[in-house]
């Protein structure tokens, strides 16, 4: 999958400037003077530990929680994001590791919760929201059939696949995944790497939490480490190995300045 | 064009019943007010299901449906109300003064003015809305849970009710005020026919409305033959019902009364069907508005959403806060309309008007299948509900059931209308 990779154009405007973020609950830094950016066509791997601060940074993107500090540059321009509905109107989609999916609602309802169609008369307009539902499902999961069942009944990846099509509906230029294959089978997590291959070649730039090593490597461009609310480096995963990538998760070293995987794991071990 | 559905995927084999797509929960509910009522007719000998009886069964039930409706959206949203018994309490008794001392008294219109009932009707409706979305702001603003901030509102309105009319019993209300109140309030046999007919009407219209919306669409539809025969039950249970109204007669006396008012004299053998009370004509606009509200705006969708999973609710943009207020505000608001139904049909206001009613809005909700998990309900489940509870309740009284076995009869009835629910949702594979 690497070996056709198209090179990633980073000499324009980044789609997104994440620049010197901030976020302390109490008086823990949980997200410590981070700054990332994104460019068009190109996926950006978010690694570390649970509590690395890589969840929080993103809910700061996508409006869900609010910044104590740094600022948000969308395509040179810097932006207002207090809210979910804020990000919405840059083009940032969220794709929530828990779905985000109303259980209780069918695939429809759920893909326009918050900005519903309605008719003339103010009413939401069902039949025209499934008309588009099934019109954008038909694209990213041709088998999907089941537009009149509650979410709740659907499996894992057709689940995935509602959450997907909000974003894609929509037209997301940026999109922010967090951990989209953590509760997917291997044939479900085929789906969706192929899917964010698609977006990229379409020119999205795409934000990827994720725990998988392997993964980040075969669906990633660059990946940003994090560790203790802060950044330990972005690198070309191309050029680091996973041994590099898991020194820098794990002993919060850059590749070059990093201890042999070995010695770390050895010194973590009593 | 009936066989619109065999275009989409694979033809699936549609047993005779499933053609007609009707929801199983609703039949199970109206096939067991079907057997709890046949059950009384047979044991009373046939005093059950009589005009008079019916008529009876139908007003009884308004006040109770009307905040079943509200309490669904409340439940949904995953909270409760404890407060509607004494909120209707505190709205009934601020109208009851405002019809006999503020308007009379006060802003000198004497009694029984037009201007009075509806002066009055809009000081409870604002007195529900304002106590109500306090309760709102309470939960949704301060995070107080919806049991404890409702608990307290039990004890405080109620009281407050009894300290504004230092327990007194005011009456008699407003004449036209009374027109609510059921028996005082009818439509006669013309105007009962007129509504029918336009119950059927829109009834229709609604059927037709949305199988020309699915088709506009290309999605599957029903046969044409299904959709005639749910419309011809439909328009049969409109016309049945108020036939049946309309056969309990006027008692000769208080016709004679009725035209000695207009100032005319009364047929040789004239009679007259009370027809449709005001009060449940009201219940059925409610529950139309509730049920659109529910299925066809932003604020029920968001109502469901929010229910259904309140972060995903919130990560979509919605206010889940405000949405608490406004769901907290419309239950007051129908604790006041409730509030003109219950006052007027006993013709004046009670300390204890609306005691315990908390308890039969939750169980009318839940019997009807609201979840207290939240996210599902409907609205004609609530008032279903009501109606088996009602049915339930004043059947147990006509067969001669000791007053304490009736309530130890409802209670279990409750627990055991949850149990079937609970087995009902796991067969059928949902989760609550």
């Amino acid at each position: 999958m690497s070996s056709d990779r198209p090179d990633i154009d980073r000499t324009g405007t980044p789609l997104i400037e994440l620049r010197d973020m901030q976020k302390s609950f109490g008086g823990i830094h949980a997200v410590d003077h981070v700054s990332i950016d994104l460019y068009p066509g190109e996926v950006v791997g978010v690694l570390g530990h649970n509590g690395a601060g890589k969840s929080v940074l993103m809910k700061m993107l996508s409006g869900a929680l609010p910044r104590d500090g740094g600022e948000i540059y969308v395509k040179g321009e810097r932006a207002v994001i207090n809210n979910p509905r804020d990000a919405r109107r840059y083009r940032i989609e969220t794709i929530y590791q828990y779905l985000a999916l109303a259980d209780n609602l069918d695939a429809a309802a759920n893909l326009f919760l918050g900005r519903e169609l309605t008719t003339a008369t103010g009413l939401v307009d069902d039949a025209q929201m499934e008309a588009e539902t099934r019109r954008i499902m038909s694209r990213l999961n041709p088998n999907f059939r089941r537009y009149a069942a509650p979410v709740k009944a659907l499996s894992g990846g057709q689940r995935q696949s509602v959450a997907i099509a909000r974003a894609v509906y929509f037209n997301a230029e940026i999109l922010i995944m967090d951990e989209p294959t953590a509760a997917l089978g291997v044939e479900e997590t085929r789906m969706v790497a192929q899917l964010i291959d698609e977006l990229k070649r379409q020119g999205l730039g795409i934000f990827l939490i994720d725990h998988d090593i392997h993964q980040v490597k075969a669906l990633c461009d660059r990946a940003s480490v994090m560790k203790n609310g802060r950044l330990v480096g972005t690198v070309d995963v191309h050029e680091a190995s996973e041994d590099d990538l898991l020194g820098m998760i794990i002993a919060g070293k850059k590749p070059g300045e990093a201890p042999r995987l070995e010695e770390v794991l050895g010194g973590e071990v009593h | 064009m009936t066989d619109a559905a065999s275009t989409q995927g694979p033809a699936r084999r549609r047993s005779f019943f499933d053609q007609f797509e009707l929801d199983t929960r609703l039949l199970g509910m109206i096939g067991a007010f079907a057997v709890l009522a046949l059950t009384f007719h047979f044991v009373t000998e046939g005093r059950f299901l009589t005009p008079r009886n019916v008529f009876n069964l139908t007003i009884q039930t308004v006040s109770v449906a009307l905040m079943a409706t509200g309490m669904v959206f409340v439940i949904v949203l995953r909270h409760i109300d404890l407060s509607v018994g004494s909120l209707l309490a505190t709205c009934s008794a601020m109208m009851a003064m405002t019809q006999t001392v503020v308007t009379p008294e006060w802003l000198g219109l004497g009694l029984n003015h037009p201007a009075t009932a509806p002066i009055a009707i809009t000081v409870g409706i604002l007195t529900g809305a304002a106590i109500g979305a306090f309760h709102g702001w309470l939960v949704g603003y301060l995070g107080i849970p919806a049991f404890i901030v409702t608990l307290g509102g039990l004890l405080v309105w109620r009281n407050v009710a009894w300290y504004l009319t230092r327990g007194q019993t005011i009456g008699p209300l407003d004449e036209n005020f009374q027109l609510f109140g059921g028996i005082n309030g009818t439509l006669g046999e013309t105007w009962s026919w007129v509504a029918a007919g336009l119950a059927v009407a829109g009834a229709l219209w609604a059927l037709w409305n949305s199988r020309r919306n699915k088709m506009r669409h290309d999605f599957p539809v029903k046969p044409l033959w299904a959709e005639a025969v749910i419309a011809a039950v439909i328009a049969v249970a409109i016309v049945g019902f108020v036939w049946l109204l309309n056969s309990y007669e006027i008692p000769q006396a208080r016709l004679e009364r009725m035209f000695e008012a207009r100032g005319a004299v009364m047929p040789e053998g004239y009679t007259e069907g009370y027809g449709l009370p005001i009060s449940v004509v009201l219940l059925v606009l409610v529950a139309i508005v509730m049920t659109v509200v529910a299925q066809r705006t932003r604020l029920g969708r968001y109502i469901f959403a929010a229910g259904g999973n309140p972060e995903a609710a919130q990560l979509a943009g919605i206010d889940t806060r405000m949405l608490t207020v406004r769901v907290f505000a419309l239950m007051g608001v129908l604790c006041a309309i409730s509030a003109v139904v219950a006052s007027s049909r006993l013709t004046f206001h009670s300390n204890d008007i609306g005691t315990l009613d908390e308890l039969r809005v939750i169980a009318a909700a839940v019997i009807g299948g609201t979840a207290l998990s939240g996210g599902i309900g409907t609205i004609y489940g609530a008032i279903l509900g009501a109606l088996i509870m009602q049915s339930l309740q004043s059947g147990m009284a006509m067969v001669g059931v000791d007053a304490p076995l009736q309530n130890i009869v409802v209670g279990a009835v409750l627990v055991l209308a949850v149990l079937i629910d609970i087995i009902y949702r796991r067969r059928t594979g949902d989760r609550t």
